[in-house]
């Protein structure tokens, strides 16, 4: 028994938690991606790169304020600086969207230009963020690192193995929680919502009901950066800020969207998730928690690990082609890509 | 355009006259890149050697010494040839102390300094496999091979009780080759490896790769990375899971970031960095040490010496020609000969001025074997009280 509960504490510390955190942060990435491809209908490769800017904004606000001694007690100083960060991210996107896609709209440019006009976007922000903030790490999170430590897990409960959860790991997932309800209640309660349902489901029946566009638009936009701000911020916060990784965030991302279902907003909470869990066990070596869990005679000599840790990203993209190849609408009756 | 044409040949040309009476050195190093917090102090280092021996003037009848730098990047080798490349063809550098990080080292000596018949000493490429690289005699290093500091790491985690181990290496040339070293040194010595993984640098999150570490279990955890790179998110990642809290740092995690990251939490860690007892590095350390100049890291004696190394041998040989001075180097570095200790480079260029002999010890008591490289004592240090103290010499 006392070994199960070991293994079981092992499997949480070094599995379920970080999974958990990593998929809630990928949930919001790819909350956003879809909202964006459902609305605007492309696939939009710049939101790696807008989750970047809203985090630096956030961590430079973090850091003014660090300089006033402003803080939040046990809490990271950051979750102040969040709403500056999404009003600051949203007039970025705005920007865009007014001087590079609306004329792309209006010459109802096919989908697939609009995603290399994307790309390029990505560059443009890419060189922003590394022109304002440099390249290298930055750290910005301070408060109570957490909840629970392994030394006081080890002592309150007298097992050989500990268990930590960060504060930041917490707070990614009540924030996550948060920021789905109300996104969930926005389309389905609000009419603003309603309308972007709508245009999302038919573009012309909306216009002639008497949908304004580039309301839609503007709102989609808006939602889609506060997204952004609040899943690069959480990813910052509980790794590490670094431009060039929100980058590489962008292939987990659109797998997450694209196995739940592009455009489904429910298909990219559960997208992220699968992505995080699927990363996480495969490259995780099974040793210790088997050596618990297997009576002595099984117990395996190896590590147990299917892939390298450096094979993490490939996971993704095998993901990304098995769905693609056999249920290119995903799990959750999304558009076909 | 000919007028343009003349004025630059004529400027070459007074250039090439003045080089009689200015020497220039070239310091390549990672300014930028994984070791950067370390390398302001190791150019400063041999930057100072040049500079007591311009003071001194006694170099080929009053030559001065000035420094041209160059970025290795420490980890891009294209970079760093081309860096190489500028320093020897338009600086008409005359010897290159250089580079840091040994897989440009290598690159640098095959691409650049061989075809040239330059002179490369370098103060911190430690990867064993340099021991054999085809040289001509260009290239020497007054620091030791990896393959020695292996074995000190491995003496000193099983004199510490340290029965069993995991270890992970930033994964490039140094790393591996580290590794490597470490892990057969520590097994003929009957401790238990109990994995080996790679990490990649410039990750955000090491949790993964910790997390099979943990798995693999061990008494301590030998990082074989970088200060300023991965090395500190893979003990974060570990301090923070409770999947390991001491950890074993050879000399490329030994730093005042290391310090500044971690202070007592990683108490009673251990580590091993290139240094003798009868080194004396003091008076560079203070005399480079600023604001700008974090002089806490390891390899500035070397640095130091490896400039030291190159003007000695070239009064030796009454040349500053690479190809004539490069066989005098093992002989001003080794005995027989008066001994000329760190702030000691005039007395050494007189006497060889003279026609005497030197043996040189500097900062790094300088004792070059093989094919250039040097003997190698290392320090044992321990974090105590969050600091980097000197447990013992090896």
């Amino acid at each position: 028994m006392i070994d199960f509960l070991n293994g079981l504490v092992a499997l949480s510390n070094f599995v379920l938690i970080p999974a958990i955190a990593y998929g809630s942060q990928l949930a919001l990435g790819a909350l956003g991606v879809t909202l964006i491809y459902g609305i605007l209908r492309f696939s939009n490769f710049a939101h790696g790169d807008t989750m970047a800017f809203g985090a630096m904004v956030t961590v430079l606000v973090t850091w003014w304020l660090q300089g006033m001694g402003v803080s939040l007690g046990p809490l990271p100083t950051a979750l102040l600086a969040l709403p500056v960060a999404i009003v600051a991210t949203m007039a970025l996107v705005l920007f865009t969207d007014r001087m590079v896609y609306k004329f792309y709209r209006e010459q109802k440019a096919k989908p697939v230009i609009l995603v290399i006009v994307s790309m390029g976007v990505m560059f443009i922000m890419n060189g922003l963020v590394r022109f304002i903030i440099g390249v290298n790490d930055q750290r910005f999170s301070d408060g109570e690192r957490f909840i629970v430590s392994v030394r006081e897990f080890k002592q309150m409960t007298g097992l050989r193995e500990g268990l930590a959860i960060k504060t930041t790991q917490g707070i990614t997932v009540i924030v996550a929680v948060v920021c789905v309800a109300l996104l969930f209640w926005f389309l389905n309660r609000t009419r603003t919502g309603k309308s972007m349902r709508a245009y999302s489901d038919n573009e012309d029946l909306a216009l002639l009901s008497g949908i304004n566009p580039e309301r839609v638009v503007m709102y989609t936009w808006m939602i889609v950066a506060a997204l952004a701000t609040i899943a690069g911020t959480l990813y910052g916060l509980d790794k590490s800020f670094k431009p060039f990784v929100y980058f590489m965030l962008l292939l987990p991302i659109f797998a997450s969207a694209i196995v739940g279902g592009l455009g489904n907003p429910l298909g990219a909470i559960a997208g992220g998730y699968i992505i995080a869990f699927s990363e996480v066990t495969i490259t995780y070596a099974w040793k210790k928690v088997l050596k618990y869990w297997l009576p002595e005679s099984l117990e395996p000599d190896s590590l147990v690990q299917l892939l390298s840790t450096d094979y993490k990203f490939a996971v993704s993209f095998v993901i990304l082609i098995v769905v693609l190849l056999f249920k290119p609408t995903g799990i959750f009756k999304g558009k076909s890509v | 355009m000919k007028k343009l044409m003349m004025a630059t040949a004529a400027t070459a040309l007074l250039a090439g006259a003045a080089s009689a009476e200015d020497i220039k050195l070239g310091v390549i190093m990672g300014f930028t890149g994984p070791i950067e917090s370390l390398t302001p102090a190791m150019a400063a280092g041999s930057e100072y050697a040049m500079k007591e021996v311009s003071d001194s003037g006694k170099l080929l009848g009053g030559a001065t010494v000035s420094s041209v730098r160059g970025d290795s990047t420490c980890i891009d080798a294209a970079a760093a040839s081309a860096a190489a490349e500028r320093l020897i063809t338009s600086e008409g550098v005359k010897g290159i102390v250089g580079a840091d990080c040994s897989g440009v080292t290598g690159a640098i000596l095959a691409n650049v300094a061989v075809p040239n018949g330059m002179v490369m000493i370098s103060p911190s490429a430690t990867s064993p496999a340099l021991s054999a690289a085809e040289d001509n005699g260009m290239f020497f290093r007054t620091s030791p091979s990896d393959a020695r500091q292996g074995q000190v790491l491995a003496d000193v985690l099983m004199e510490q009780g340290f029965k069993s181990a995991a270890i992970t290496y930033t994964n490039n040339d140094y790393g591996k080759g580290l590794a490597d070293s470490i892990a057969s040194a520590y097994a003929a010595a009957g401790g238990e490896v109990t994995a080996t993984f790679a990490h990649e640098d410039g990750k955000a999150d090491y949790s993964a790769e910790v997390a099979s570490l943990a798995s693999a279990g061990g008494d301590i955890l030998i990082v074989a990375g970088y200060v300023d790179q991965g090395g500190p998110g893979v003990i974060r990642a570990a301090l923070d899971t409770g999947a390991f809290d001491t950890f074993a740092l050879p000399d490329g995690m030994i730093g005042g970031a290391l310090e500044e990251a971690f202070g007592d939490e990683i108490e009673g860690s251990i580590g091993t960095v290139p240094g003798s007892e009868s080194a004396n590095t003091t008076m560079i350390v203070e005399a480079i040490s600023s604001e700008t100049v974090d002089a806490s890291g390891p390899y500035i004696g070397e640095s130091y010496d490896a400039a030291a190394l190159i003007m000695l041998a070239m009064q030796a040989a009454g040349s500053s020609n690479p190809g004539d001075y490069a066989g005098k180097i093992m002989d001003v570095a080794n005995a027989p000969g008066e001994k000329i200790n760190t702030g000691e480079l005039a007395k050494g260029l007189e006497i060889l001025a003279a026609g005497g002999e030197i043996d040189y010890v500097g900062a790094t008591a300088v004792e070059l074997i093989g094919g250039g490289e040097a003997a190698g004592g290392y320090r044992e240090i321990v974090i105590k009280g969050g600091k980097i103290t000197t447990a013992k010499y090896r």
